[in-house]
């Protein structure tokens, strides 16, 4: 639960958390109810709300609850939410933020899934389970309620300035550890494209779009781990898979990190997921596409150890070496100039 | 067929790949043009052997200096354009598309590896590249066979080297390739990807040239007793992807593969126990080691076939197996003729 809250066409906005919110909500009632327990039910009983949108499913271990807590807010909240929309009269919408980790990732999987692709292994445990099972709740809740639009969102990894997530934390570290022999290809999607998306859903639709139904939600194009890992400017570290499985498993233990396996299986073997949904029958256009997106990031995040700037400096040095005349200012030039596509040679 | 047509492609191969081969024996003279044996037209093999006296005679008499000159500029062209496409690779400004491949990396590192295999050691000679069409998705059906896929990756130089409209190859590969480290991240970059339906489909939708090997392992890991017969060609799910598509089926034989490693066993427990579908034993595999894993320098010919249409099909067509069957049976007949044509032609297995 972030900031949807901010839009301001709505009668009323009424953010419920368990913690209270760390910025200015502006308009918006703060109700300070844990969706774990049955209270939900009064907000939504005394608002008469008609919208729900539902983001609390997250990936992230929350403080010291760890693992558990994660799972019960995102699981034992989503049946306790849906419980209460299914009672409540005036509910007309619901938007559930899920995620496409559902799909898994795997080597036997399609390049590309679309949202009909059923996926070939389905996660085995940690937040991809999570949003699973949260889609199969949601699933049921629309069978019952067929007058209630429901529209699960599922997203790419969400990358921002802001960024809060375990994979922005990997990205976060000074050298990045990353399988042999594999390079995952990733899709991100920018945290304000986020917050569009979700008001796209949770309003009437548009003409000539639908909102209800599942939509896959991606930036343009895919980058490839080690082209992030350049464009960050950290220097990777491969390590052999079964050593990453067992090393992610000992830091779980000792409870550092909260590196789950799909986590792993995902920097493996990457998943690219089809806009073509979002586009055409959700109609929404992102603002920021993958490498965009990434480039935010990455300004947020800093340079690494070796930022591209000087990785592309010492390149032009080198190109200034073997030609005898070349002042400071010339190699440059020349490596710029030739960043354009240059003719084949062969 | 479309020999006649063939010719003028194949006397430009020989040309530029065979420059040194033509040089060595000058004096021999003759057609170097190695396809004496079809039928050339006469007018055309005497342009080529012109153009290569023009060349060969006009080397002394042109200044020195300025051949000299234009090498050098040549050379720091392609020092700089390297060092630009360095500075690319390590600042990470490259562009791969949805299925991870990486044009750049595959034009100029990837193909340049493969090409001295491609060019001077299984000397490929490539026939009918102009039934790939030059525009729009196109599925490239071939015979598998070799023990390892260096055909797949010889086809596709081929299409990237010879193809006048510089087509790229996108080849479906078996989920093996996907499971094994390195190799998965190699077959990405080079614009392989998994051969299941959703892909081929999606890439033919976006006009790429799709290479497929229907005969799968069964073709590739075959004892060299049944080279070149063509094993069962899957279920025939390329055809049904091509007809949904609506993009033509081309049909491709390649001979010389089957001979590059004779298997002559197969050690089913080992494969069993690595997880592999086949293991080969041949002569010199497992016996002489990492040495015995270099392929036999065996002549390859690469032939095209004419292009099969599947536009004129209705759109439930492709849910019709009666239908699949006979466009496979078809397709699968097609490059088993001119397998045997081939075979017929070659002088010998190795020139």
């Amino acid at each position: 639960m972030r900031r949807i809250q901010r839009d301001p066409d709505v009668d009323r906005v009424i953010a419920v958390d368990a913690v209270a919110p760390a910025h200015q909500l502006g308009d918006a009632d703060f109700v300070r109810v844990d969706i774990r327990q049955p209270a939900i039910a009064r907000v939504l009983a005394a608002h008469a709300v008609d919208t729900v949108v539902h983001l609390d499913v997250s990936g992230k271990a929350l403080g010291a609850g760890g693992r558990t807590t994660v799972k019960e807010t995102n699981v034992i909240g989503t049946m306790q939410l849906l419980g209460v929309c299914q009672k409540s009269p005036t509910v007309r919408r619901l938007v559930v933020k899920s995620s496409t980790s559902v799909y898994g990732s795997a080597p036997r999987d399609p390049a590309v899934f679309t949202e009909t692709t059923p996926p070939k292994s389905l996660p085995s445990g940690g937040f991809a389970k999570d949003a699973v099972e949260v889609e199969g709740y949601v699933r049921g809740f629309a069978r019952r309620r067929p007058d209630v639009a429901v529209c699960v969102l599922r997203f790419a990894n969400i990358l921002g300035p802001d960024a809060d997530s375990p994979l922005a934390d990997y990205l976060a570290l000074p050298v990045l550890p990353t399988v042999f022999g594999y390079d995952p290809r990733l899709q991100f999607v920018h945290e304000d494209d986020v917050i569009d998306v979700l008001r796209i859903a949770s309003y009437e639709p548009r003409r000539g779009t639908l909102n209800s139904g599942t939509f896959n939600i991606a930036g343009d194009g895919v980058l490839l781990l080690s082209q992030c890992a350049r464009r960050l400017g950290r220097p990777t570290m491969p390590v052999l898979l079964p050593a990453v499985t067992w090393v992610g498993q000992a830091l779980r233990t000792v409870g550092m990190t909260d590196f789950s396996p799909e986590q792993i299986r995902l920097l493996t073997h990457g998943r690219v997921v089809s806009t073509v949904q979002m586009r055409e029958t959700l109609g929404f256009h992102p603002g920021f596409t993958t490498s965009e997106t990434f480039a935010a990031f990455a300004r947020s995040l800093g340079p690494g150890l070796l930022p591209p700037a000087t990785v592309g400096r010492a390149v032009d040095r080198l190109a200034a070496m073997p030609f005898a005349g070349g002042t400071g200012e010339d190699p440059v030039i020349t490596g710029a100039g030739d960043t354009q596509p240059t003719p084949g040679v062969r | 067929m479309a020999d006649a047509k063939v010719i003028p492609f194949d006397d430009d191969r020989s040309r530029s790949g065979g420059a040194q081969r033509s040089a060595r024996r000058r004096a021999a003279a003759g057609p170097a043009v190695g396809t004496a044996a079809l039928s050339a037209l006469p007018g055309q093999q005497d342009a080529v052997q012109a153009q290569e006296v023009v060349q060969g005679g006009g080397e002394p008499v042109e200044g020195a200096q300025a051949q000299e000159g234009a090498r050098r500029g040549s050379w720091d062209r392609r020092i700089a354009s390297g060092l630009a496409f360095l500075r690319r690779r390590v600042t990470g400004e490259y562009e791969v598309d949805e299925f991870g491949y990486d044009k750049e990396l595959t034009d100029q590192v990837l193909m340049s590896v493969l090409r001295p295999m491609y060019e001077k050691y299984f000397r490929v000679e490539v026939k009918g590249i102009e039934n790939i069409p030059s525009d729009g998705g196109a599925l490239i059906v071939a015979n598998h066979s070799g023990t390892l896929p260096l055909d797949g990756l010889m086809l596709q130089v081929a299409v990237h080297d010879t193809h006048p409209a510089d087509r790229h190859l996108r080849l479906l590969a078996a989920d093996l390739v996907f499971v094994m480290p390195v190799v998965n991240e190699l077959a990405r970059k080079a614009g392989h990807t998994l051969a299941c339906a959703e892909d081929a489909e999606r890439l033919l939708r976006q006009g790429e040239v799709v290479g497929v090997m229907p005969e799968g392992f069964k073709g590739i890991g075959k004892p060299f007793g049944d080279r070149y017969k063509l094993q069962r060609f899957g279920r025939g799910g390329f055809v049904s992807t091509a007809l949904r598509a609506g993009v033509p089926i081309v049909p491709c034989s390649i001979v010389g593969a089957e001979e590059i490693y004779p298997m002559i066993g197969n050690a089913k427990t080992l494969a069993r126990v690595l997880g592999i579908p086949y293991f080969p034993i041949t002569p010199t595999f497992p016996w002489l080691g990492p040495l015995g894993a270099v392929p036999l320098p065996t002549k390859w010919t690469i032939q095209f076939g004419e292009p099969i249409s599947t536009d004129g099909y209705p759109v439930e067509a492709a849910e019709d197996p009666m239908l699949m069957f006979n466009l496979t049976d078809q397709v699968r007949e097609q490059i088993q003729h001119t397998l045997y044509k081939l075979l017929v032609q070659r002088r010998s297995v190795f020139f």
